[in-house]
């Protein structure tokens, strides 16, 4: 019997290890590194207890605590309950999402493409694939929990003890496993790849906002999501193990009914039923832009919530702004004070051009979906329709254009919601909105850019994104480091006004406005003379 | 009247002949089968008769139209079907197939309904889940269910069963009793001998040969099974045979057409028993062009 379901076993443990090493090496490493580096800043960025103490002032309020956890260490704020409050819930959703896409690119994934047939056809047991991929990820998950759990104590930081690193280790590690064991489980469920990740996100967003809404309104709610259970742990503070072991015991369930689910169906299906699509495509489906709208419905609906919370959750630390700056001096090297601006609108004039840069992430990607479909060798059946190329460059080009000034909107709203109900004085709505366009010209020229780079080497359009992270290290961190001003302006970012601080200047904006359509007008051209990829 | 025209036509990538000067004429109402190995060039004619690559050299029209600038105004009256048909996965075949036949705009949804009965597809089913074959019928359907004058067929029933495959020479043949014109690229010799009027076949960028299947079999060779009374000692003074296989008094040869009257005097000598000719098939007349030069490619 177990010869029949688990013949080699090791091989395969060892082969799936083999594929995904340095994906997992690099998962693990940056996650580890993070954790620990953050720990190890901490005493530097705040030098004494009243430091901390006012920093956890700043910390209790509904909007953070929807965003962190509960505030139980909040009234005596060491340094490892800083770090369990700040860091350990995105730290665990991380090892989540690592742990989603591992497992379903080794299971519903390769099952798409055929792999697992190939495997299942050599003499290997019926659950080898399933178990090996389980077994590296339990692997992977004891190795986080180890580095943690023995990194922290010794970087020697007072309050960051034994017992409370091993427990913070152990809870990533199985907030990894658990949904390690949901993503097995729904791969079996769903028949495909998309569904199998679409499922485990959702599950995973929907346990964040079950705890965000119970750690505000009623504790018990929060005991219903795995997200609650593992705060319920209090690292640093109380240091509770129980929550843990309860998990542990579900994962345990969970993974068992994955497995004996495998075990019972046949390769290829799934136990949700596949509902027939459409037979007819409806009437929006009807036209170039109408088919790149609907490729891209998902990743626009998730980047424009995304940009919302982006500007809402920095809408919710613009309250407590002068407790954040006063007597912190990486701060103030970080935003210099400016006499008669007030910290608020210098703090928010930065806020604009970081969300500016962000939001120029969702138009790129829009654009470049394009090139996706080129390489992809989907435009050749387009092509072969009485489509121009004008036609086909310009809807995903018109797409990108309204996504820029949709998504760069809907963070100002997000930033003026929530920091409108924060301030005092409250928020002008029409000044943000004002303050936030005049970044439009600039997103354009990336626009622009990455329209040339298009038309002429299409293979080089990754350039963009390194020009858009260059903007973002010399126009953010630009004073912090000292950079000199040449390098500042070679990022169309570094021209705009940066209003409410400073004044509107008209000639830099419509410059960058006529550079931006010069570029695109060439590209445009230049598309049209290339050859494409069949 | 021809229909599609392409003169000289020469592409390069980079310092690599794609194309070698390709003269290549489709008549209206004609199927014409353009056969050669993988990379001999097949798919680069059709993508610059598409618009989608740019042409070297040479000149390429589609009803007298320039295959580059005019692209568009060709494309309204084409159809096309790629070997290699990459669909978006979340998107069901049925949408795909509405999709196309919305943007070439005229199109006929009884012919699209009668289609997908014709090759048993599914509509509702995303093309994740298609197989090759399916996919392939995803962009037949939408093709034949155009009102197309022309239709560009590269290798389109690499995926099909023989089953499929048949269904797919009727709607070819449906098409060119409705005098449509076809452009017909495939491996499939046998489908190219059923249903071409012309034949071109390209190697190496070059057309090597080009005319009606009837035209090529006469510059090459035909076959004899004999069986004779007495053994046959040898061929040696007649010249142009090419020995096959030989068991006692049976043989199977090819003989060059010129020499077959030579061959006949001499055969007849030893007492016939059984003799049977048949036409060279196209699968002859392709490996002989390919065995003459080896690096000619492989079939495949």
């Amino acid at each position: 019997m177990s010869n029949q379901m688990f013949k080699k076993l090791g091989t395969l443990i060892h082969f799936i290890w083999r594929r995904d090493r340095i994906r997992l090496f690099i998962w693990i490493a940056a996650i580890t590194a993070t954790t620990l580096g953050t720990a190890s800043s901490f005493s530097g960025l705040y030098v004494n207890e009243n430091e901390r103490q006012l920093l956890a002032e700043t910390m209790i309020n509904p909007a953070m605590i929807a965003m962190v956890g509960p505030s139980t260490g909040l009234d005596n704020y060491t340094f490892g309950a800083m770090l369990a409050h700040q860091m350990l819930l995105f730290t665990a959703i991380t090892v989540a999402i690592m742990n989603i896409l591992f497992i379903t690119r080794h299971t519903r994934a390769d099952e798409e493409e055929g792999n697992i047939e190939m495997i299942r056809s050599l003499p290997t047991g019926r659950l080898s694939n399933l178990t090996a991929v389980l077994t590296v990820a339990l692997i992977s998950n004891a190795l986080i929990m180890v580095i943690i759990g023995a990194g922290l104590p010794l970087l020697q930081i007072d309050s960051i003890d034994w017992n409370g690193s091993i427990l913070y280790g152990a809870v990533l590690g199985a907030t990894g496993f658990f949904f390690a064991a949901i993503t097995t489980l729904f791969a079996q469920l769903s028949d495909n790849a998309k569904g199998t990740i679409g499922f485990s996100f959702t599950l995973l967003i929907v346990s964040y906002l079950i705890r965000a809404i119970g750690d505000v309104s009623n504790d018990t709610l929060s005991a219903f999501s795995p997200l609650g259970i593992i705060l319920d742990t209090h690292v640093f503070v109380l240091n509770d193990w129980w929550p843990l072991a309860i998990l542990g015991m579900l994962t345990v369930l969970i993974a068992l009914c994955a497995v004996y689910l495998h075990a019972i169906r046949d390769l290829g299906a799934g136990f949700f039923p596949t509902k027939p699509g459409r037979v007819h495509a409806s009437r929006w489906l009807q036209s170039p832009s109408g088919l790149a709208i609907r490729l891209q419905r998902t990743g626009i609906i998730a980047w424009a919530i995304g940009m919302y919370v982006l500007g809402a959750s920095y809408g919710s630390v613009l309250g407590d702004l002068d407790t954040f700056f006063v007597d912190n001096e990486v701060m103030q090297d970080f935003l210099a004070p400016i006499p008669g601006v007030s910290l608020t609108d210098q703090f928010i004039s930065l806020l604009l051009t970081i969300m500016a840069m962000i939001g120029t992430i969702p138009v790129l990607l829009s654009l470049l979906k394009l090139k996706g479909e080129e390489s992809k060798h989907r435009l050749e059946s387009m092509l072969a329709l009485p489509i121009s190329r004008y036609q086909l460059l310009g809807s995903y080009f018109m797409i990108a254009m309204l996504l820029s000034i949709f998504m760069n909107l809907l963070a100002v709203l997000g930033l003026w919601s929530v920091g409108n109900t924060v301030l005092d004085n409250g928020l002008s709505l029409m000044t943000l909105i004002k303050s936030a366009i005049v970044y439009l010209p600039a997103i354009w020229v990336m626009v622009g850019v990455a329209i040339v780079l298009l038309g002429t080497t299409p293979k080089q359009t990754g350039f963009i994104w390194l020009y858009l992270t260059y903007s973002f290290i010399v126009v953010y961190m630009g004073d912090l480091f000292q950079f000199p001003t040449w390098m500042k302006k070679a990022s169309p970012f570094g021209y705009v006004p940066q209003m409410p601080v400073e004044d509107m200047r008209v000639t830099p904006v419509l410059s960058l406005f006529v550079i931006a359509i010069i570029m695109m007008i060439a590209g445009f051209l230049f598309y049209r003379k290339r050859d494409l990829q069949g | 009247m021809s229909i599609l025209k392409t003169e000289q036509l020469v592409k390069r990538f980079g310092n690599f002949n794609a194309l070698d000067g390709i003269d290549l004429t489709v008549n209206a109402g004609e199927i014409y089968g353009f056969i050669g190995p993988n990379g001999a060039g097949k798919s680069t004619t059709i993508r610059i008769l598409l618009g989608i690559l740019k042409a070297t050299e040479g000149s390429a029209s589609i009803f007298g139209l320039d295959v580059w600038k005019d692209a568009v105004a060709i494309h309204k009256r084409i159809s096309y079907v790629p070997g290699d048909v990459n669909l978006w996965p979340n998107l069901t075949g049925g949408e795909v197939i509405d999709l196309f036949m919305k943007l070439r705009g005229n199109s006929n949804m009884t012919k699209r309904n009668q289609l997908l009965e014709q090759f048993s597809l599914d509509p509702s089913k995303k093309c994740r889940a298609y197989s090759k074959g399916n996919r392939q019928k995803v962009a037949l359907v939408a093709a034949f269910a155009s009102d197309a004058d022309l239709f560009i067929l590269d290798e389109p029933t690499s995926g099909l069963d023989p089953l499929m495959e048949r269904v797919f020479q009727e709607c070819v043949l449906a098409a060119k009793n409705e005098g449509k014109s076809v452009l017909l690229s495939s491996h499939i010799l046998s489908e190219v001998e059923r249903l071409c009027d012309r034949v071109g076949i390209i190697r190496q960028g070059k057309m090597i040969e080009t005319g009606t299947l009837h035209d090529l079999r006469h510059l090459t060779r035909t076959h004899l099974f004999i069986e004779t009374k007495q053994p046959i000692p040898s061929f040696e003074h007649v010249g142009g045979v090419h020995i096959v296989e030989t068991n006692g008094n049976r043989l199977s040869i090819e003989v060059d057409t010129n020499q077959l009257d030579e061959v006949i005097k001499l055969v007849s000598s030893f007492g016939v028993i059984k003799l049977k000719s048949s036409p060279p098939t196209l699968e002859d007349l392709f490996m002989r062009h390919y065995e003459q030069s080896s690096p000619g490619g492989e079939l495949s």
